[in-house]
């Protein structure tokens, strides 16, 4: 126990070979990632790919059908209680209680966690202060707007001073500032030491992401840096290179370049198109004016699409 | 550590409970009117006992003996007579109309038959549409005629046998007696299963359910910390049906009251269970409101709350054995009426803890089940 202990200790989340089951059904296949302590890792994926049975799967809330997770140096299979005392966690929806206050709902969750009162209010104090929620404590959850509403539900998961937080989805159907805000929040947190798990479906919150690990049918297809995502062979086979297209009209574009041979992929992005192509096409001869065409590395987007089709080619 | 039961955990939980009940005044103003509401309807609109029938009559006879009759009957109280009439065919008319339920038809023989000795026979004519009256009707009608014979036979003479009536615990055969402890207990039911089922239920809608399993709380602190408040609040209800029933209805318990409450909680323990299993089983409100009705329902109309279980088939009364209301109706009137103690009412007891100890373990395994 005591060698494990010391192996793992900057590994907040250790999984090895996950495999998790809903009868003959494989929710998630055979995943195994790391997440170090301070770390910000972001788990993307297609929705019903597995990214939330992974995290119930880490908190003990669902048996492993096959491999072993360490979770802050405890075992989720024989520690789940254990573990969950230290993890905080929010879910895709803000589940407050929306007839209670704000107050009311940091006092639940206090009480939940076994803080004595003294603990309970210093605690909401600093995180009151933190997160600005200060004039709307007599306020119910109910009345506070989406943006307040998921400051009070990290507050609400930050309480009993978690060394892991999940994140499901924490900022669908938010304003572009509360999201800016919020991860402002999330890297004030990663610099505390406390390591961060959040699934999302923003590439540009992926970016911001320390490592990413991407699901796809219950499989982790890749995981690493965001730079790291870029290099994988996989994503730009010998041979190709990524060309980024501006254009007026990137829909006509995107039709017009699907058809030309040497075009093995594209997608619109923005204002512009990212193509695969052949390592011999430019912009003479796929017809462009030059000053519209760009060598580019591929984006993250990219590189997720490229993997997903590959994927869904083996498995044909 | 974490895994011992914690008081703090449970006492949250119970805590957000309460507010969330004091939070949604509609669901608790219902809960405690409707009961109260009812306690008043039952109170004083309702009289089993069947008095002052509307009675038509065809007096055909129109001689000082016809009128003896039908003063006699008049007199009992049970009749009443709302009309007069001078054919067979207006005395149907009259009760097809539902101008009176009962049609008394004297024929014009009627005292000659007397006179000569033979038997004079009259003719009562009874709408059977609602059984009860008709069967009050024929059975006061042949005790008013025995009655009046024997006084032509006997005269001034004593009559050679009587009966002496004696109505134990209700004498004045008053139906609030009857009706509100049954009252009480399902009231009591209706809101404890509706309360709990909900409870749960809620959580699944808002998905706070979901955020609840991520936290160290447990099943048992959970289910413990949120029927705590509901058992509170349903035994607030019990406790008002009881005390009007006591001051405004006047109708005295004979018993202990902590011999009622001994039982009730049982019972209350019982239909909690019950509401949780429900929230097993459905994702929403709705449903949830649905599946209590559905269970409440055969409760209510076998539990002899309304109908008596005597005269029900033999199926039908063990069928009634099965639900907990029938044994709780049973043991509150032999409380308050009877004044029966735990020593006639420990069968009650027994079957009332097994029946609340078996569906609250089925429940927390069910709930247990979907944790994990």
């Amino acid at each position: 126990m005591l060698e494990q202990n010391r192996n793992n200790h900057k590994l907040t989340i250790d999984a090895r070979g996950v495999t998790i089951k809903f009868g003959t059904f494989t929710a998630v296949n055979q995943v195994s990632l790391t997440v170090s302590q301070g770390e910000v890792f972001g788990l993307l994926g297609p929705n019903g790919s597995g990214k939330t049975t992974l995290i119930r799967g880490l908190c003990g809330l669902l048996p492993l059908a096959e491999g072993a997770a360490t979770v802050l140096g405890q075992d989720v299979a024989t520690s789940a209680e254990s573990v969950r005392t230290h993890i905080g966690y929010m879910s895709q929806k803000f589940s407050l209680y929306e007839d209670l206050t704000a107050q009311e709902n940091m006092d639940f969750y206090s009480g939940i966690y076994g803080l004595t009162p003294r603990e309970a209010k210093e605690r909401q104090d600093d995180l009151v202060d933190m997160s600005g929620l200060g004039p709307y404590l007599e306020r119910r959850a109910g009345r506070l707007s989406g943006g307040w509403k998921q400051r009070l539900a990290l507050v609400c998961a930050l309480l009993h001073q978690p060394k892991l937080i999940f994140l499901d989805e924490p900022t669908a159907g938010i304003d572009p500032v509360a999201r800016r805000d919020l991860w402002n929040l999330l890297f004030r947190l990663s610099a505390e030491g406390i390591s961060l798990v959040v699934t999302t479906h923003y590439m540009d919150e992926a970016e911001r992401c320390a490592r990413v690990g991407y699901i796809y049918m219950a499989n982790l297809l890749a995981i690493g840096t965001p730079h790291d995502l870029k290099q994988m062979p996989g994503v730009t086979p010998p041979g190709t290179r990524w060309l980024e297209i501006f254009s007026h009209d990137s829909a006509a574009l995107l039709e017009e370049l699907r058809q030309r041979p040497g075009v093995r992929q594209a997608t619109i992005f923005g204002q512009s198109v990212h193509a695969l192509v052949d390592e011999d096409q430019n912009a003479a001869t796929l017809g462009l004016d030059e000053k519209h065409v760009l060598e580019t590395e591929p984006s993250l987007e990219d590189v997720f699409v490229t993997i997903s089709r590959a994927q869904g080619m083996a498995a044909k | 550590m974490t895994n011992r039961f914690s008081a703090q955990r449970t006492y949250s939980v119970a805590r957000k409970e309460f507010l969330h009940i004091i939070r949604d005044p509609a669901t608790l103003f219902f809960s405690l009117f409707i009961p109260v509401f009812e306690l008043f309807m039952l109170g004083y609109a309702i009289d089993t006992n069947v008095r002052y029938i509307r009675t038509v009559v065809f007096d055909a006879a129109n001689t000082k003996d016809s009128e003896d009759l039908l003063r006699a009957f008049e007199n009992s109280q049970d009749f009443r007579i709302v009309r007069q009439v001078y054919s067979e065919t207006d005395l149907s008319q009259a009760i097809v109309a539902g101008k009176a339920r009962v049609g008394i038809i004297i024929p014009e023989n009627f005292s000659r038959n007397l006179e000569a000795g033979r038997t004079a026979t009259i003719k009562v004519v009874v709408d059977g549409s609602e059984s009860s009256i008709a069967t009050a009707a024929i059975g006061d009608s042949n005790a008013i005629t025995l009655r009046e014979s024997l006084k032509r036979i006997f005269g001034e003479r004593q009559v050679p046998m009587d009966v002496s009536p004696q109505i134990l615990f209700n004498p004045d055969t008053r139906s609030a007696n009857f009706f509100i402890p049954g009252l009480m207990v399902v009231m009591c039911q209706m809101m404890a299963i509706m309360l709990s089922a909900n409870a749960i239920v809620r959580e699944k809608e808002n998905g706070t359910l979901e955020q609840l399993f991520m936290t160290p709380v447990r099943a048992g602190e959970l289910i413990l910390g949120k029927l705590i408040p509901y058992l509170v609040l349903t035994f607030v209800e019990f406790c008002t049906i009881l005390l009007l029933m006591r001051i405004v209805f006047q109708v005295e318990i004979a018993g202990h009251v902590q011999t009622l409450l001994a039982l009730t909680l049982p019972f209350v323990f019982t239909m909690l269970g019950l509401g949780l299993w429900i929230s097993t089983q459905v994702g929403t409100r709705e449903a949830a409101g649905q599946m209590a009705m559905g269970t409440m329902m055969p409760s209510i109309f076998l539990s002899g709350y309304v109908f008596p279980l005597d005269s029900m088939p033999a199926f039908f009364w063990y069928v009634a054995q099965i639900f907990p209301t029938t044994w709780l109706i049973d043991a509150a009137r032999g409380v308050i009426l009877r004044g029966a103690g735990i020593a006639e009412l420990w069968v009650h007891s027994v079957v009332l803890w097994s029946m609340g100890i078996a569906m609250f373990t089925l429940a927390m395994l069910k709930f247990h089940k979907r944790l994990t």
